[in-house]
């Protein structure tokens, strides 16, 4: 049993996915030679060629239409976008046709896709390389958005969004891509899309988060549980359709609720969550719910990307303050 | 000292003339003489243009809504869905009935959908087509991708997508022809090329002196037809075609027509379009050249032209009917917006139609 990174179970899943559907092709800028600017496709082309793992033409609209067009027509392509920023182009293609096929036409086209791509800040990228776009896609009716935030769930959430017969963004937050290693078995075994994951159990307070924030926010857990708060962290992991049971259930357990994001505040995944809370669980709170988020500015050049995103101490003081209203 | 490293030519194809005359008979192709054929080919004509007068009328008194009009296309169409197999993927934009038509898409179909309902899109035609597309030239990539993923898998089909003179000014167009030419589809693109993208003309979309030429900058042979003549139409399709089946790669087809009608109904073009140029248009018009043709030639007759008219009158008065009992008898239920979202329902989709099920009646609505 190997001990991987998260971008090693993307590849691991790949290549489980391919061998086991001839159906599957990847494409995209890079991704056959080169193996992918973050190597996320290594060695995928030696192994299944080029006619299934295809560089394409630097056209990102081009990726998103072909790849619709494949899908429609029996193909389950896994297209990739070099980085968050570069999706924006696809838009047209994802909102207008891939989350539309199967309603449009009665279920007579889907459109099995996955468009992947790294997400999120923090490895002194560029510009237009670093936003958190989730929310972005998660409005747009008729896709499913899902983000991995560990080695295992990378390889189980990907091979499920693969198999998926709709349209999968799958979003992997590329500042933790090397950041844990975990023993994963390639075993083909998926694991269920639109459902929480809870990482460690609480009676105090619920911290929900995804993606890279995981990292920060269970070190902020660690120092919570070192004053003495026994905290919940729940690991979204699918953004779009929400799993609310759990999160739910679990704070009108805890009665106390914290939400952190990467992404800005304003119309996010977190005031999602906190809304459903107020609809669903007002009267088990103990405590207003919070949000923790990056900024509602244009993300900053790398100098200063470190100070939009949230801290583990923006995350202590948020739940300090939900723990002090009695 | 600069020498020439490229260089090109678009040429033009037109075998009837206006007055229904061939314009070279030496030259022309031998499909020129397939009466039967070209008969088949005229009564679907008559038919799109009968049915199209139809939806305009049923738009007029409120039985349809906003409905865009292939007025003046017919031989292009026609031409495009003749000259295709049941197996190919067509993946149109929103008016062209007659190459749906001859792939079996149903009249009721079209109405259906430009009625406000989803239904229309579920196709009794290939279950494969794409459906209308209303966002402009995504539909060249669609098929971009149906001809890739036919060509992966080792499969004689073809793919062919539509876009008008507007629709050639998208990224997505060239991006199409960009990814044809990498990957040597099996694609077929055709712009319809009617003059004008609802009140922009032809001279304002750019000032290239053919809108095919773009294929040619993207490595594509690339040619122009007359639009209105169904037999250059057809030539240059059943070419085409062929050429993307055999293997050998993407074709671009420019075809010079004129949008006789308004964009939609929702559009009137006497604001921005002289009548003089339309009066002109007319003159050039598909049905009048080749019914002239085939009567000249001995193929085609009043007596058989009244029976046709006769005929395409009841049966698209059938396919209305169906339409209104449908919409009227058969209405879709609330519910009927969540069933396709996902193969799936997903359980937050499950309980909105949940919700959705106990508020059946209409809200805001003019």
């Amino acid at each position: 049993m190997a001990q991987i990174t998260l971008i090693e179970g993307v590849t691991l899943a790949l290549a489980r996915a391919m061998q086991e559907d001839p159906s599957v092709v990847v494409l995209g800028e890079d991704v056959g030679v080169n193996g992918g600017v973050f190597r996320a496709t290594a060695g995928l082309q030696q192994t299944f060629g080029d006619e299934r793992v295809i560089d394409t033409p630097l056209a990102e609209v081009m990726i998103a239409g072909v790849t619709v067009g494949m899908a429609a027509q029996g193909m389950k392509p896994v297209a990739e976008a070099q980085f968050c920023g570069f999706t924006m182009p696809m838009i047209d293609h994802l909102m207008c046709h891939a989350g539309r096929m199967r309603n449009r036409t009665r279920g007579r086209l889907s459109c099995p896709m996955v468009l992947r791509f790294p997400t999120g800040g923090g490895i002194h990228a560029p510009e237009h390389h670093s936003e958190s776009p989730e929310s972005l896609f998660a409005h747009m009716p008729g896709l499913r958005v899902v983000m991995p935030s560990s080695p295992s769930r990378a390889y189980g959430l990907l091979l499920a969004a693969i198999r998926d017969p709709d349209p999968v963004i799958f979003m992997e937050p590329k500042r933790i891509y090397r950041w844990q290693r975990e023993e994963v078995i390639d075993d083909g075994e998926e694991l269920p899309l639109d459902v929480c994951f809870t990482l460690r159990d609480g009676q105090d307070i619920t911290l929900v988060t995804w993606g890279a924030m995981v990292k920060e926010t269970l070190q902020a857990a660690d120092q919570l549980e070192k004053q003495g708060v026994s905290v919940e962290v729940i690991d979204v992991a699918t953004i779009s359709p929400l799993d609310m049971d759990t999160i739910i259930e679990s704070v009108e357990r805890t009665g106390r609720c914290v939400i952190i994001q990467e992404a800005p505040k304003h119309c996010g995944l977190a005031s999602e969550i906190a809304a459903n809370l107020a609809d669903a669980g007002i009267f088990n709170l103990l405590a207003p719910v919070k949000r923790v988020c990056g900024y509602d500015t244009v993300m900053p050049l790398y100098r200063n990307e470190m100070k939009y995103m949230p801290s583990v101490r923006r995350i202590v003081d948020a739940a300090q303050q939900v723990l002090e209203v009695s | 000292m600069a020498r020439t490293v490229a260089a090109f030519k678009v040429d033009y194809f037109q075998f009837l003339g206006p007055d229904g005359k061939l314009v070279d008979s030496q030259h022309v192709p031998n499909l020129a003489r397939d009466f039967e054929r070209l008969s088949e080919l005229y009564k679907l004509m008559v038919l799109t243009r009968t049915f199209d007068k139809k939806a305009v009328a049923l738009q007029r008194t409120g039985k349809l809504g906003t409905y865009a009009s292939s007025l003046g296309h017919e031989a292009a169409h026609v031409a495009i869905g003749a000259s295709m197999r049941d197996e190919d993927c067509f993946a149109p934009m929103y008016r062209e009935y007659g190459a749906q038509f001859y792939r079996g898409v149903k009249m009721s179909e079209v109405l259906l959908y430009w009625g406000g309902d989803e239904r229309g899109n579920d196709f009794s035609g290939p279950r494969h087509d794409f459906a209308w597309c209303v966002p402009i030239a995504t539909q060249c990539l669609h098929a971009a991708g149906a001809a890739m993923a036919y060509k992966l898998r080792g499969e004689e089909r073809v793919a062919v997508s539509v876009v008008g003179d507007g629709g050639s000014s998208k990224g997505d167009f060239l991006e199409a022809i960009n990814a044809a030419s990498a990957w040597k589809l099996p694609l077929v693109l055709v712009i319809i090329n009617n003059q004008w993208a609802i009140s922009v003309p032809r001279s304002k979309q750019n000032s290239a002196a053919t809108l095919a030429q773009k294929g040619i900058a993207g490595g594509l042979p690339s040619i122009q037809v007359d639009g209105n003549d169904l037999i250059a139409c057809l030539w240059a399709m059943d070419k085409a075609v062929k050429a993307a089946r055999e293997g050998k790669g993407a074709f671009v087809i420019e075809m010079m027509t004129y949008r006789l009608s308004d964009h939609t109904t929702a559009d009137d073009a006497r604001r921005y379009r002289p009548q003089d140029e339309v009066d002109a248009a007319w003159e050039k018009e598909p049905l009048t050249r080749l019914r002239k043709y085939l009567i000249s030639q001995g193929a085609w007759d009043e007596e058989r032209e009244a029976e046709l008219v006769a005929e395409c009158s009841e049966f698209v008065q059938e396919a209305a009917n169906e339409y209104l009992d449908k919409v009227t008898n058969d209405p879709q239920p609330v519910t009927a917006m969540f069933d396709y979202m996902f193969a799936e329902l997903p359980h937050d989709l499950a309980e909105q139609r949940a919700y959705a099920e106990q508020y059946p009646e209409d809200g805001g609505h003019h």
